[in-house]
C-alpha cells in the first residue's frame, strides 16, 4: 500500500514535470514553426539552435518587475492566473500515458487514476477553467481586460456544448466514460476516428476554441483589445497565463489522441506484442503516445500560422449555428447506424 | 472517527461558512465566488455518498455553466463597486421576519422528522453512472422524458420572450 501511494505521488510529479517541460519547449517550438512558415530562422542565439531560449524566457519572466494595479482587487488579481494554471494541470490526471509496467509481482499502470467517469472529470475541469480568465480580467479593473474576459467566457461556454455533444456520440459507440477503457478498445482495432469522423472534427475545432488558440484567439485580440484579459499582468503572473495556454494545448492534444487516434497503442500492436517484453512494450507505447501528442501540438501551431482570426460574430455563428446542429446530427446518425448494424 | 467523517465535517464547515459569506459579503462578485465554493463542498458530499456522476454533473452544470452566467451578468452590469441601491427599512424588516420564519419552520420540520424513516439504501452503488442510467431509462423513463420536454419548453419560452418583435 505504501509503495502504491509513493508510486502515485512520483507519477503525479513526473506528469507535472512533463507538462511543464513540454509547455516550455512548446513556446520554443511555436517560434520555430512560425519562423519556418514565414521563411525566417527563429530563435537561434541561446545555445545550439536556440535550444536554451525557453530557459532565458523563463528567467526573464521571473526577473521582470511585478505590477499590481492599485485599483484592482489584489487577492482576485493573484487568484486569476493561479486558477488558470491549476485547471490546466489538473486534467493530466486521468490521461493514460501507456500500458502497465510489471516489477516483480507489482503492477504499475502508467496512469495516475482511472476513474470510471474520466471524460466527465475532464469536462468538469474544463468548465471550471473559465474562472481563471474571468476573475483575472475582472480584477484588473480595466475595460480591455474586462472585454477580453467576457469574450473568453462566452466563447468557452458556447463551444463546450458542441464539445459535449460530440463526446456523446463517441460514448454511444464505445459504451464507456473511462479513458483507459476507450484506449484499450482501440487496440488491435480501428481507431475511433474511423467510426466518428464528424465527431472528431467537431471535437478538434472545439478544442481549439477552448484553449483560446488561433483562429479562435479573440479574447487576446491585439488589434482590438491590447492584450485582452491579461493586459494588466506582468512578470510571472503573465507567464502563468501564457504557460497555462501551452499546457492546455498539450493536454487537449493528449485527449484528442486518446479519444480518437488510438491513444498509446502502437500501430499494428497485435502483431508486435507477442514478441517483446511487456515492460518494453509499455515504454514503446509511451513513446508512441508522446509522438502522437507532439504531432498534435504541431498541428495546433500549423493551424495558428495558417488561418487568420475569426470575427466575433463569425465565431458565435460557427459555434451555435453550425457546430451544435452538426453535433446533434452526428448523434442521430450514430444512433441510426448502431441500430441498423445491430450494435445496440 | 473514520477518515470519511473528518472529510464530512470539513466539507460541511466549508459549505456553511461560504454560504454565510455569500449572504454577508457586500460585493456581488465575491458572493458569486463564495457560492462556487459552496457548490464544490456540496459536490464533495455527493462523492462521499458514492454518487460520482451527480458530483461531476453538479460541478459542470452549476459551478461551470450557471455560475459563469451569473458572474457574466454581474460583470456586465458593473455592480463591482460596493454600492447597493438604498433600500427602505420596512422591506428589510419584512425580509428578516420572513427568512426567520422560514428557518424556524424548516428547523421544526427537521426536528419532527423521524430519522430512520428512509429505508436503508437499497444499493449503495446506485450513484454510479451505469446504474443511474439504467434506473433512469428503465424504471423512470416517462418522468425523465417529461421533465426534459419541460426544460425544452422553458428554453423555447425564454427565446421567444427575448426576441424583439418585428414591426
Amino acid at each position: 500500500m505504501e509503495i502504491f501511494i509513493l508510486y502515485k505521488a512520483i507519477l503525479v510529479l513526473v506528469v507535472f514535470a512533463i507538462s511543464l517541460g513540454v509547455a516550455a519547449y512548446s513556446t520554443y517550438g511555436e517560434r520555430k514553426v512560425a519562423a519556418f512558415m514565414q521563411d525566417r530562422v527563429g530563435p537561434d542565439r541561446a545555445g545550439p539552435f536556440g535550444m536554451l531560449q525557453p530557459l532565458a524566457d523563463g528567467l526573464k519572466m521571473f526577473m521582470k518587475e511585478e505590477i499590481i494595479p492599485t485599483v484592482s482587487n489584489k487577492f482576485l488579481f493573484v487568484l486569476g492566473p493561479s486558477l488558470a494554471m491549476l485547471t490546466a494541470l489538473m486534467t493530466g490526471v486521468v490521461i493514460p500515458w501507456g500500458g502497465d509496467i510489471t516489477i516483480g509481482n507489482m503492477v504499475f499502470p502508467l496512469q495516475i487514476t482511472d476513474i470510471n467517469i474520466g471524460i466527465l472529470y475532464i469536462f468538469g475541469v474544463v468548465s471550471f477553467g473559465v474562472y481563471g480568465i474571468m476573475i483575472g480580467g475582472w480584477a484588473s479593473n480595466n475595460k480591455y481586460s474586462m472585454l477580453g474576459a467576457l469574450r473568453a467566457s462566452s466563447q468557452m461556454i458556447s463551444y463546450e456544448i458542441a464539445m459535449g455533444l460530440a463526446i456523446v456520440a463517441l460514448v454511444m459507440t464505445t459504451g464507456t466514460l473511462s479513458l483507459r477503457e476507450i484506449v484499450t478498445q482501440q487496440s488491435g482495432n480501428w481507431v475511433n476516428f474511423i467510426y466518428q469522423p464528424l465527431g472528431c472534427l467537431i471535437f478538434i475545432i472545439c478544442a481549439f476554441a477552448e484553449t483560446n488558440r488561433a483562429p479562435f484567439d479573440l479574447p487576446e485580440c491585439e488589434t482590438e483589445l491590447v492584450g485582452g484579459y491579461h493586459t494588466e499582468y506582468s512578470s510571472m503572473k503573465l507567464g502563468f497565463y501564457l504557460f497555462a495556454e501551452y499546457i492546455n494545448m498539450f493536454i487537449s492534444s493528449a485527449i484528442i489522441m486518446s479519444l480518437y487516434f488510438g491513444g498509446y497503442n502502437l500501430p499494428f500492436q497485435n502483431y508486435i506484442a507477442p514478441y517483446i517484453d511487456g515492460n518494453i512494450l509499455s515504454i514503446l507505447q509511451f513513446g508512441c503516445f508522446f509522438t502522437k501528442v507532439l504531432f498534435g501540438i504541431f498541428f495546433f501551431m500549423w493551424i495558428r500560422w495558417t488561418i487568420p482570426r475569426f470575427r466575433y460574430d463569425q465565431l458565435m455563428n460557427l459555434g451555435w449555428k453550425v457546430l451544435i446542429p452538426l453535433a446533434i446530427f452526428n448523434i442521430l446518425i450514430t444512433g441510426v447506424l448502431m441500430y441498423a448494424l445491430g450494435k445496440v | 472517527m473514520l477518515l470519511s467523517q473528518y472529510i464530512f465535517l470539513f466539507l460541511s464547515f466549508v459549505a456553511i461558512i461560504s454560504a454565510l459569506m455569500l449572504v454577508l459579503d457586500k460585493n456581488p462578485v465575491h458572493s458569486v465566488l463564495y457560492l462556487i465554493i459552496t457548490f464544490f463542498a456540496i459536490a464533495g458530499h455527493y462523492l462521499l455518498l458514492n454518487a460520482q456522476f451527480l458530483a461531476v454533473v453538479h460541478i459542470i452544470v452549476y459551478a461551470g455553466a450557471i455560475m459563469v452566467l451569473f458572474l457574466y451578468v454581474i460583470m456586465m452590469l458593473n455592480l463591482n463597486k460596493d454600492i447597493e441601491p438604498h433600500k427602505k427599512n420596512i422591506p428589510k424588516v419584512a425580509a428578516a421576519v420572513a427568512a426567520g420564519l422560514l428557518l424556524l419552520s424548516l428547523t421544526a420540520l427537521v426536528n419532527g422528522a423521524e430519522v430512520n424513516m428512509l429505508p436503508a439504501a437499497r444499493n449503495s452503488n446506485i450513484g454510479l453512472m451505469d446504474n443511474l442510467g439504467k434506473t433512469l431509462f428503465k424504471e423512470y423513463m416517462l418522468p425523465f422524458e417529461i421533465s426534459s420536454i419541460l426544460f425544452l419548453s422553458a428554453m423555447v419560452g425564454a427565446v421567444f420572450l427575448s426576441k424583439k418583435e418585428i414591426h
